[in-house]
């Protein structure tokens, strides 16, 4: 994979993948029926998506509310289990893992959830909220209390604070308690879901520095999820745009902002208001009308075509495939933006593609990029 | 892991530190939990608190029995003075008259509330009767959340299977009226005794009648335990515990179990009057505790038949019962409102 080149600028020369997902997909069965419960559908909640993130990288994950990006990371850190594909971690096999099996992983692999208030247990005191995971990971009693402090001095909290409840802490304070929870164990891998979108602008700063600089101290890989592109921009190597359980665009982000080939991204790209109201209002959007639609009954060919400006027949009949740019950029799109005739001649499929895609890569096209 | 309450504020903070915001006041007191707070604002309810004493002051009393009966009354619970003669300001009198009605109250030590119509004093039999009502109270309400607790938290956490036998049998239990359950169980095994093979309860006691009436009302507190875990593992604090590796039986008793907590303790009192009330209604159908074993309710069968003569045979016992319930129900009602005010915990029959 060519992307190995693109991984990390922290990380060495050859970086090393920490945890690879592969053609992992989770259906959700619908239930109906009245004594005998029968499959009558399925949600194709994360349909077929191949990615790697490799050691001291941060791996964004973008798209809309339903795209899948919150399951992908439940599923990655097996609190839901994969219908198809396999998670390796560190090179072992961590799709069907039990618990027991799944303890020395989980020591190394963190999450941090979206809602702050409802992550932490509102009857314990943060202590205790913070010494859970030291005395699974079998830490001597003695020495839980002073690596509480520690924590919360880490994560920018008054360690005088540990006796306190949740509920005596600001949205930004909890997510900051939800890290140093995550950081207790000295995880290689942290996966935050949404960690800033319940956080006013100003906090969500903060707690994003922090995380930075969490990962330059501890060389911490991310898989940062987020709705937000200006947010994920910010930390990101790279980002990967999911649209109905599909990886669109999978890309290093200065490339990604700078020439997005896929139209979702383009959109997506669009959509981040500008500060200065008058450049805001005189640039040219690439507007997406509608909802997703459902991923119960997801549209046939390309997941994208019913809202695409650009789409076509073919998109209609046949699902593109992840195409291999020579700079290293992924992306599932017939007609991408953006890209040059060199490029579409050394273009490939690329392997991550989904294996329901099609053959067809994009052909020069007589319209050029907008 | 109590903190140093003289700490200076803000010394702990090294200027090294790498994020400026840390907490909005330097101060650090120890958190004020949920029972703390709850304590608050019980305190400020007099009401409650005046009624949580009357409950107390009868539980103290019913304990002291023992102590009335020897050194006061210089008589127990369960002899008779049928034939004997006391003396009522200087005059002697039978304790049952030749019409077979007893003396009324003497407000002197011996038969200072009067005697039954065997001739045994209803002071004594009263605190005694108390009693064995509050402990079989006492005893029904333990196993009521004790049970109700496991199967309402195991039933709403594993969903599926496990939840749909135990709703099931909660159902079941609920279908029957109270009074209709207790009473074909208590006439049942009241006989034969309770025999489960290495368990084995003798007929005719009061742990039975316990058993009984704290059977009854496990599902009436199971199913809002069930309700409340069905919403609260949905939360992301469950998740978080998930991942962190946590077994399905330290997230139940350490995660879930303070979170349910609350309602349990609400519970309490509500389940406490309604299983002595129960006993008292069981009892007095012959259902529950038996002759000669005191308890208000056998004390208010005895006494129903002589009415017109003896009216505070009925009356006295049903006082003690009513004060008792009272007093738990009133400080039961400021618990709740001080542990949840918005909650709307209640037995429906």
């Amino acid at each position: 994979m060519s992307v190995a080149s693109a991984a990390g600028a922290s990380a060495a020369s050859a970086p090393t993948p920490l945890l690879e997902v592969d053609h992992v997909k989770v259906y959700f069965p619908i239930k109906s029926g009245l004594l005998i419960d029968r499959t009558v559908g399925r949600v194709h909640a994360v349909d077929d998506v191949t990615l790697t993130l490799y050691e001291g990288e941060t791996l964004g994950i973008v798209g809309e509310s339903g795209c899948g990006k919150t399951t992908l990371i439940r599923t990655l850190i097996r609190l839901l289990a994969p219908t198809e594909g396999t998670i390796r971690f560190r090179g072992s096999d961590i799709t069907s893992a039990r618990r027991k099996q799944l303890t020395p992983v989980r020591q190394q692999m963190q999450m941090v959830f979206q809602d702050p208030q409802a992550s932490l247990n509102p009857r314990k005191r943060v202590a205790q909220i913070l010494a859970t995971p030291l005395i699974l990971k079998g830490v001597a009693r003695r020495d839980v209390e002073p690596r509480v402090r520690e924590l919360l001095k880490r994560v920018g909290l008054h360690p005088e604070h540990l006796n306190r409840f949740p509920h005596e802490f600001s949205g930004g304070q909890r997510q900051r308690i939800g890290i140093a929870r995550a950081l207790a164990v000295e995880p290689r891998l942290i996966l935050l879901d949404e960690p800033v979108s319940a956080l006013d602008v100003s906090i969500q700063a903060q707690v994003i520095n922090l995380l930075e600089e969490l990962q330059q101290q501890f060389g911490l890989s991310y898989l940062f999820v987020a709705h937000d592109l200006s947010v994920v921009r910010h930390v990101s190597d790279r980002i990967a745009v999911m649209y109905l359980g599909k990886v669109m665009e999978l890309s290093r982000s200065q490339e990604l902002y700078a020439k997005p080939h896929h139209p979702y991204t383009a959109a997506l790209l669009s959509a981040i208001p500008i500060p200065d109201p008058r450049e805001n209002r005189a640039r040219e959007r690439e507007v997406v009308g509608g909802e997703p639609p459902s991923a119960i009954d997801p549209p046939s060919g390309c997941r994208f075509h019913t809202r695409c400006p650009r789409a076509t027949d073919i998109c209609r009949s046949i699902e593109p495939p992840l195409t291999e740019y020579a700079n290293g950029q992924l992306a599932a799109c017939h007609h991408p933006l953006n890209v040059g005739a060199d490029e579409l001649r050394t273009a490939s499929r690329s392997e991550t593609s989904p294996h329901s895609a099609g053959q067809e890569l994009p052909e020069a096209e007589p319209v050029t990029a907008s | 892991m109590a903190t140093d309450p003289a700490a200076v504020p803000g010394t702990e903070f090294s200027p090294g530190l790498p994020v400026g915001l840390a907490s909005d006041e330097g101060e650090a007191p120890p958190g004020i939990g949920p029972y703390q707070l709850a304590w608050r604002r019980l305190r400020r309810n007099r009401v409650a608190l005046a009624f949580g004493g009357l409950f107390l002051l009868m539980v103290v009393l019913c304990l002291l029995a023992p102590v009335y009966a020897h050194d006061i009354a210089h008589t127990g619970p369960n002899d008779p003075h049928i034939t004997d003669v006391i003396k009522i300001n200087g005059k002697p009198t039978n304790v049952v008259s030749t019409l077979g009605i007893p003396i009324g109250p003497t407000w002197h030590g011996r038969f200072f509330l009067g005697a039954d119509a065997t001739g045994r004093d209803i002071a004594v039999r009263l605190l005694y009767g108390g009693r064995n009502s509050l402990q079989i109270g006492a005893e029904a309400t333990l196993l009521t959340i004790l049970l109700a607790t496991i199967f309402g938290i195991i039933a709403g956490y594993f969903r599926g299977v496990a939840d749909g036998l135990i709703s099931r049998a909660f159902d079941l239990i609920w279908a029957y009226p109270v009074y209709l359950l207790g009473i074909a169980l208590g006439v049942s095994l009241q006989v034969g005794g309770l025999d489960l093979g290495l368990f084995k309860i003798q007929g005719n006691t009061l742990i039975l009648t316990a058993l009984i009436i704290g059977f009854i009302y496990v599902p009436y507190v199971g199913k809002p335990v069930r309700g409340q875990v069905l919403g609260l593992r949905e939360r992301e604090f469950i998740d978080a515990a998930r991942q962190q590796g946590l077994g399905s039986l330290r997230i139940m008793f350490g995660e879930l179990l303070p979170n349910v907590a609350s309602t349990i303790i609400v519970f309490i009192p509500l389940i406490l009057a309604n299983a002595v009330l129960t006993e008292a209604g069981l009892s007095f159908l012959g259902a529950g505790v038996h002759d000669p074993n005191p308890s208000w309710g056998t004390m208010i069968t005895d006494g129903i038949k002589l009415v017109p003569g003896a009216i505070h045979l009925v009356l006295v016992p049903g006082l003690m019962l009513v004060l008792t319930v009272l007093g738990i129900n009133v400080f039961g009602d400021g618990v709740r409102d001080a542990l949840d005010p918005r909650a709307k915990v209640r037995i429906e029959h």
